[in-house]
C-alpha cells in the first residue's frame, strides 16, 4: 500500500461522497457525476489493489495482519459496484445518497487499511 | 445516460406501477447502511476467527452471531410479508438489546470485553452506527407495518 496515493484516495472519495450525499438529498437522480465519483474511487481502488500486491517486493511490508488488510480492501472493492448496480437499477434520490453513502464507507476503510499497513507495530 | 434514454425508462416505470413496498424511499437508503454494517461486522468477525479466535472464543463468537444477525435483518428489511415483518423486529430488537448490553458491559467490566466485538462501548468503533441504527430501524417498521389489504389482495 502507498501511502501518499492513500490519501490522494481519500482526497476523492470524501468529498466526492459528500458531493453525493448532498446532491440525494436534494433530491437529484443519479447523473455521470455523481455515478462518476463512486467509479473513480473503485477504479483507484483496483489501483492500490495492485499496489498492495507488488509492494512486498520494493520493500514495501505492512507492518499490521495482512489478512484483515486484505479483508478491508475486497470488501470495499464490492462497496462501488453494488451501489452502481442499485443506483442503475433504481434512478431516484435514493441511490444518489447511497452513492455518497458509499464512497464515504470506502474513505473510512481506506482509513483503517493505512493504520493497518503503515502505523501498526511501529 | 441522455434524456432519452432516462425518459423512456421513467415511462416504463410508470406504465407497470409497482405496488407501494416497505422498500421505498428513504427505506432504501436503511437497507444500503444495513448492508455495509452486515459487510463490516462479517468482515471483522471473518478476520478475529481466521487468525485469533482461541484469543477470546466468546467475544470473537459474539462478533459473528452479530454479523449474521446484521445479515438477516438486512435481507429482512428488503423482503415483504408478515414473516419477514416479524423477523426484522426480531433481529433488530436482538440489536438493540446486543448493543446496550455489551455496550454496558464493556464499560462496566472492561475485563470482559477486552478484545473488541461490533457492539464494545455502543459501537464506538463504527462511529456508533450500531447503537442508533436499530432504533432508526424500528422506527422505520412501526410507520411502515405490512399492510393487511396487500396481503388479502395477494391470497
Amino acid at each position: 500500500m502507498i501511502e501518499w496515493f492513500t490519501w490522494l484516495q481519500l482526497a476523492i472519495a470524501v468529498p466526492g461522497g459528500v458531493l453525493c450525499l448532498i446532491l440525494g438529498l436534494l433530491g437529484r437522480k443519479p447523473t455521470d457525476l455523481t455515478m462518476g465519483a463512486p467509479a473513480l474511487v473503485e477504479l483507484l481502488l483496483i489501483v492500490q489493489l495492485a499496489a498492495a500486491i507488488a509492494a512486498p517486493w520494493a520493500g514495501n511490508d505492512a507492518t499490521g495482519s495482512l489478512l484483515e488488510f486484505y479483508t478491508y480492501l475486497v470488501s470495499a472493492i464490492a462497496l462501488p459496484v453494488a451501489a452502481g448496480f442499485w443506483a442503475l437499477v433504481e434512478r431516484n434520490r435514493w441511490s444518489t445518497v447511497i452513492l455518497g453513502v458509499t464512497c464515504l464507507s470506502v474513505a473510512v476503510m481506506l482509513y483503517r487499511m493505512n493504520q493497518i499497513w503503515n502505523v501498526q507495530g511501529r | 445516460m441522455s434524456y432519452d434514454d432516462d425518459r423512456a425508462m421513467t415511462e416504463s416505470q410508470t406504465e407497470t406501477p409497482t405496488p407501494s413496498s416497505r422498500v421505498s424511499g428513504i427505506g432504501r437508503l436503511l437497507i444500503a447502511v444495513y448492508g455495509v454494517l452486515a459487510l463490516a461486522a462479517t468482515g471483522r468477525s471473518f478476520v478475529q476467527i481466521a487468525s485469533e479466535f482461541d484469543d477470546a472464543p466468546l467475544a470473537y463468537s459474539l462478533s459473528a452471531l452479530a454479523a449474521v444477525v446484521y445479515i438477516v435483518a438486512t435481507l429482512a428489511l428488503i423482503k415483504r410479508n408478515t414473516l419477514w415483518y416479524r423477523i426484522a423486529w426480531a433481529t433488530i430488537g436482538f440489536e438493540l438489546l446486543g448493543v446496550l448490553v455489551v455496550g454496558t458491559l464493556s464499560l462496566v467490566d472492561p475485563a470482559l470485553f477486552q478484545h473488541k466485538t461490533v457492539w464494545s462501548v455502543y459501537g464506538q468503533g463504527y462511529g456508533f452506527v450500531p447503537l442508533v441504527l436499530p432504533l432508526l430501524g424500528m422506527w422505520w417498521l412501526m410507520r411502515h407495518p405490512v399492510a393487511r389489504a396487500a396481503l388479502v389482495s395477494r391470497a
